[in-house]
């Protein structure tokens, strides 16, 4: 897969009375056509910076950004704004336009692009209709729901055939049922549109639920980069950790130091794993912990099982996941784990 | 009490309202030609605006407070070499438009202004962000997003110039204001005086319930 946006050495400096701010320092990552990108962080991290800084609405204080190709620092306003209409953007407040009707919103980047009124209304009520608001056409922002809004966000963003969506927390002011149907639209719009999307977020579930790949951004840095995934499975930073069990510490006063881990990777996803072991082992395990969840289909997070007090039984239970090609390795005692 | 209510009374006012609406509508609406832009200036040119030019908003910002710090009546005769090389006198209806507008226009801009800083930033981010210019950004979006707050402003304003009319009256700028003064204040016909303001009271009141019924009549907020 080529790539589609390259970032490279990225730093955003902002200027203020009190002093600098540095808000985003020596970024490197880059994004290939057609997948789902998540860039997650705390609140304050700099990710809404640094998708600002991918369409330019914010200058770099240093390093380059590449779109498809076109390096952007070296771009005149005006080629920048035709370089943006290839871009599209949503946001968490939606940001329409509240005098107009939700057509007139979509078809309001046409217009400023020069396409002609008739077929950029043509244009707009087909848009709607990938959105599933074709019957809300003539109703104002005012009259709609916040899910129903974002669609139609998500349908003026898509008005000029963008390559890539960026969506900046576009879920976080929506209900739990709605962010899930939205998510759920724009995976649908990058599998049958083509279209790559990049997604800040705040939340792991949004992560999980759609991302192929995610950056983790703390304190203006990328500290984790990788497949979602793996990411799950093997969190290495601290603050992929945090994200990942949010307030969840991992229980740190475990009896003895009969404790493995198992780690689930999506291979062994429809097995009951640790029933199979239990029944095939006669020997009853305490699990201590578990955190596994769905993506894309696959099972993956981990468990901390207690072994029984007799050393057969730990044998036979070790043995078997071995045989079984379990992931599993001894849970260490003390606080490393539990940051 | 009775002298007020003559018919030949009844002439004067007529004459005197319609002057009065000929002073408010031309000078609101030739205000507006030049404030209307400097009030887009001033929120374009802003340091958190859309094409920040410090010094330029710095200036324009400071000219029109000087502008507004002139109290009417003094402006009325300050500009009168003015007001004489455009419209060859300096009293009557015709004449009090030239200070009108000279008063007018810089409270206009700062009207226009406070509207459209209404816009919300993130509207205009995103058209940004579709690639929108300058001028597009201000055509498609300021202007057409304030649009209640502009016409309430609006009426504002025209409410704001038919008191400066009324003030004009007392050098002999025409309109409701000059009978007023010459009735009433000169010849003590108390009578007379209050019909005249009874009229300027209730034209306050048409501009205002006008402007608040055109302004929720366009807003699709609600």
């Amino acid at each position: 897969m080529s790539e589609l946006i390259k970032i490279n050495h990225l730093g955003k400096i902002f200027k203020t009375a009190s002093g600098d701010i540095v808000a985003l320092e020596d970024i490197n990552l880059s994004i290939r056509e057609g997948e789902i990108f998540g860039i997650i962080g705390l609140s304050g991290a700099g990710k809404s910076t640094l998708v600002r800084c991918i369409n330019f609405l914010e200058r770099l204080t240093s390093g380059t950004v590449f779109f498809d190709g076109k390096e952007l620092n070296s771009l005149s306003e005006k080629e920048l704004r035709l370089v943006r209409r290839r871009m599209g953007m949503i946001f968490q407040q939606f940001n329409l336009l509240a005098q107009r009707s939700a057509l007139d919103n979509v078809t309001f980047p046409l217009e400023i692009s020069g396409v002609s009124r008739d077929k950029a209304k043509e244009k707009a009520m087909s848009l709607l209709d990938v959105v599933g608001l074709a019957d809300r056409a003539s109703s104002y922002p005012s009259q709609l729901s916040g899910g129903q809004k974002q669609r139609v966000a998500i349908a003026r963003s898509l008005a000029c055939d963008p390559k890539v969506l960026l969506c900046d927390e576009a879920t976080s002011a929506l209900d739990p049922t709605t962010t899930r149907q939205i998510l759920d639209l724009i995976a649908k719009i990058n599998r049958e549109m083509g279209i790559t999307v990049v997604i800040i977020t705040h939340e792991m579930k949004v992560i999980e639920q759609i991302c192929d790949r995610v950056a983790i951004i703390d304190r203006s840095r990328i500290a984790e980069l990788g497949d979602v995934s793996e990411i799950f499975t093997r969190p290495k930073s601290d603050i992929a950790r945090q994200l990942i069990f949010p307030g969840g510490r991992l229980p740190d006063n475990f009896e003895g130091s009969s404790r493995i881990r198992i780690i689930f990777d999506g291979k062994s996803s429809f097995e009951p794993v640790i029933a199979n072991m239990v029944l095939e082992c006669s020997a009853p395990v305490n699990i201590m912990f578990a955190d596994t969840r769905d993506i894309g289909g696959k099972a993956v997070g981990q468990m901390v099982l207690q072994l029984p007090e007799s050393e057969q039984e730990r044998k036979r239970i070790l043995a078997w996941l071995d045989l079984n090609k379990v992931n599993w390795n001894y849970e260490e005692d003390g606080g490393e784990e539990t940051t | 009490m009775k002298e007020a209510f003559t018919a030949q009374m009844f002439g004067v006012y007529g004459f005197g309202l319609l002057e009065t609406l000929y002073m408010v509508i031309v000078s609101t609406f030739i205000s507006y030609i030049i404030g209307l832009p400097i009030g887009v200036l001033l929120v374009c040119t802003d340091k958190n605006g859309i094409t920040p030019v410090p010094w330029l908003n710095a200036s324009v910002g400071f000219v029109v407070n000087i502008m507004r710090s002139i109290p009417f009546i003094i402006l009325l005769v300050l500009v009168s070499p003015v007001t004489r090389a455009i419209t060859g006198t300096t009293i009557g209806s015709t004449a009090t438009i030239v200070p009108l507008v000279f008063s007018a226009a810089p409270y206009i801009s700062r009207v226009v202004e406070q509207s459209l800083k209404e816009v919300d930033d993130g509207v205009i981010e995103a058209a940004t962000s579709m690639g929108a210019s300058p001028m597009q950004i201000i055509t498609k979006v300021l202007l057409p997003e304030s649009k209640p707050s502009l016409i309430l402003g609006a009426a504002l304003a025209t409410i704001t110039i038919i008191g400066y009319t009324a003030m004009a009256g007392f050098v002999g700028g025409g309109g409701l204001g000059t009978i007023a003064v010459n009735y009433g204040y000169y010849r003590y016909r108390t009578g007379i005086m209050i019909v005249t303001v009874v009229i300027i009271v209730a034209l306050v009141q048409a501009f205002q319930e006008l402007g608040l019924y055109l302004s929720s009549r366009f807003d699709r907020r609600k």
